[in-house]
């Protein structure tokens, strides 16, 4: 085994025996990145001369004998978060020369925590997407099967962890973007709770549903890189001062006498027949380590993507009017005057998804129609999330497929946005709600692309999910794949 | 139809972004797919339901009123298109 292809737990325990160096790790890191990185294009940018300077860092620490929760650990971020001095595009023409004054705070508690940042990694732009396609830098591909979208909008990072091209990554998640790309690709991407994790640095896509999270590749290291990550920032007013537990205790605990609900609107016609087969076989793994599966209702299920669909765009149009070529990124270039300069700047520098929802956005905010959509949808998400309040009265947590279907081709959905919409159907109630959610790989296709099981807890409830995530995980003895790449 | 090409240039203007014949017609063809969509919402009765602006409600993030260290003037400056001095420079506003 090559040491790219093992785990955060795995990595620091071979550190902490002497095995191997923060440097070796990096080194392997890198090469299997030079091999397999032109065909599935996870990155935007490498940061290949800061990734060695910091393993030479970390092997100066560990000798001394401080070895931290991610000391000589490679791992990739969404191009989303603002590193200092490291160019930060947000998958856009318009960022596409922007350099950060500054670390987001995740970046700086990763630091801290001693991990090796490998490079930018390749998203939808804005994070509006489900398949990495809108980016300005071109698409990434499933490491699955390279014809196919690796799922989005944080489609780089979930690509990276599957392909062994770092150890770990970071996600954002709006309605979807971390789990339905880790369920498309194989991997572990939780979203915690609204509030639980800091966004200070993170470019605001909808700033009531945005949520940063980790992929990796088991349930152990999400709970290595939530003990990180979590945590009251005093710097972003939407963070939430509330005690955070150490979540490795939540591994390999009992869940017997527990209640799954099994929400009978997430087992729809239309969903692949794969996907409900592997929910039902999640059902029995869950029902054979001593818990029950119940049947919940959350009966305005069939109305979260039209909710979605006006509150992210309208956020969305409101957070990036401040695209105007005057402060950073691109600006047009030969303009007349003022407003001919916004028009041309926003006009070239944003793709056709990013317009399409500021449009969509712009029309639900303008005058004459903000209650007829914005005001109603936000009411409708007052009910969607009262349906969680009433469904976890009778289960501990919620398990659903993550995704209607494996992973589409390139191109496939391309020309019509309202099904590539729909891709998220069954994650984005856990964005409208706040709540946290999981996605573990639950098996394959006959095709051999992953599938992923959803978890969905209370507020905070991140330790029960991934309670009851390594249960699967654990019982699940799922056959060990790699992408054959 | 939800929404007309006219009403598509005007909300275009709104966002301020210059749109082309063809984006229009495109624009047009696809909001109304989506708007259409959306009209589910109706069937729903929300009278006298609160609108939810966020799932976790978190109300005054205050903190003390301390002066704290800032980017600073250059550093601020550094991504402009185009500076001078200690300003962006914009093309002008006034004829």
């Amino acid at each position: 085994m090559e040491l790219y292809q093992f785990t955060i737990h795995e990595l620091q325990d071979k550190i902490k025996n002497g095995d191997v160096t923060a440097t070796q790790i990096t080194a392997s890191v890198f090469s299997r990145i030079e091999a397999v990185e032109d065909r599935v294009h996870a990155y935007i940018r490498l940061m290949k001369d800061d990734a060695f300077a910091a393993a030479a860092r970390a092997d100066a620490d560990i000798k001394q004998g401080r070895l931290k929760p991610l000391s000589g650990i490679p791992i990739a971020l969404k191009d989303i978060v603002c590193t200092r001095g490291v160019a930060t595009t947000c998958g856009s023409h318009i960022l596409h020369n922007f350099v950060p004054p500054y670390n987001a705070t995740v970046v700086e508690k990763l630091l801290e925590a001693g991990a090796i940042f490998v490079g930018k990694a390749n998203m939808d732009e804005f994070a509006m997407g489900s398949s990495t396609e809108t980016s300005y830098f071109g698409p990434t591909r499933n490491p699955w099967d390279l014809e196919r979208i690796p799922g989005g909008s944080s489609g780089g990072s979930a690509a990276a962890v599957a392909a062994d091209e770092c150890i770990a990554s970071i996600g954002s998640d709006t309605g979807g973007s971390i789990r339905q790309p880790a369920a498309l690709c194989g991997v572990v991407g939780m979203k915690p709770t609204y509030g639980r994790v800091s966004r200070f640095g993170l470019i605001a896509f909808a700033s009531s549903l945005d949520q940063i999270g980790p992929f990796t590749k088991d349930v152990e290291d999400c709970a290595v890189m939530m003990n990180v990550l979590a945590g009251y920032d005093p710097r972003e007013s939407t963070s939430v001062n509330a005690d955070v537990p150490d979540y490795r205790q939540f591994l390999g605990r009992d869940i017997r006498g527990w209640k799954i609900g099994i929400p009978r609107e997430y087992v729809v016609e239309g969903i692949d027949p794969e996907i409900s087969a592997s929910l039902k076989n999640a059902m029995a793994v869950m029902e054979n380590a001593g818990a029950k599966c119940v049947d919940v209702s959350l009966p305005h299920t069939p109305y979260c993507v039209a909710t979605y669909y006006i509150i992210a765009p309208a956020e969305a149009s409101s957070n990036l009017a401040r695209y105007d070529g005057v402060r950073y990124g691109f600006r047009a270039p030969e303009t007349r005057e003022l407003l001919d300069m916004y028009q041309k700047t926003r006009m070239q520098g944003f793709g056709a998804e990013v317009k399409r929802r500021i449009m969509i956005g712009t029309y639900a905010l303008s005058a004459g129609y903000y209650d007829a959509y914005y005001k109603k949808a936000s009411q409708v998400r007052t009910l969607i999330r009262k349906d969680f309040e009433e469904a976890f009265r009778q289960c501990d947590v919620l398990m659903t497929p993550t995704t209607p279907t494996p992973a589409f081709k390139i191109g496939e959905k391309t020309d019509d946005p309202l099904q590539m919409y729909l891709s998220d159907i069954f994650t984005i109630s856990a964005n409208l709600a706040g709540i946290p959610g999981i996605s573990v790989p639950g098996g394959f296709t006959q095709g051999g692309l992953p599938i992923g099981i959803q978890f969905l807890g209370g507020p905070f409830e991140e330790g029960k999910l991934i309670q009851i995530a390594s249960a699967f995980e654990k019982n699940a003895n799922l056959e060990k794949r790699r992408p054959a790449l | 139809m939800k929404i007309s090409a006219k009403e598509v240039e005007y909300v275009a203007h709104l966002a301020r972004l210059a749109i082309t014949e063809e984006e229009k017609e495109k624009f047009t063809a696809q909001l109304n797919d989506i708007l259409l969509y959306i009209d589910q919402l109706n069937e729903l009765n929300t009278d006298g339901v609160e609108p939810t602006s966020h799932a976790i409600s978190v109300t005054n993030a205050f903190r003390e009123d301390k002066i704290l260290d800032s980017i600073g003037t250059q550093a601020s400056l550094a991504n402009a298109p185009d500076a001078r001095g200690d300003f962006f420079r914009v093309p002008k506003v006034i004829d």
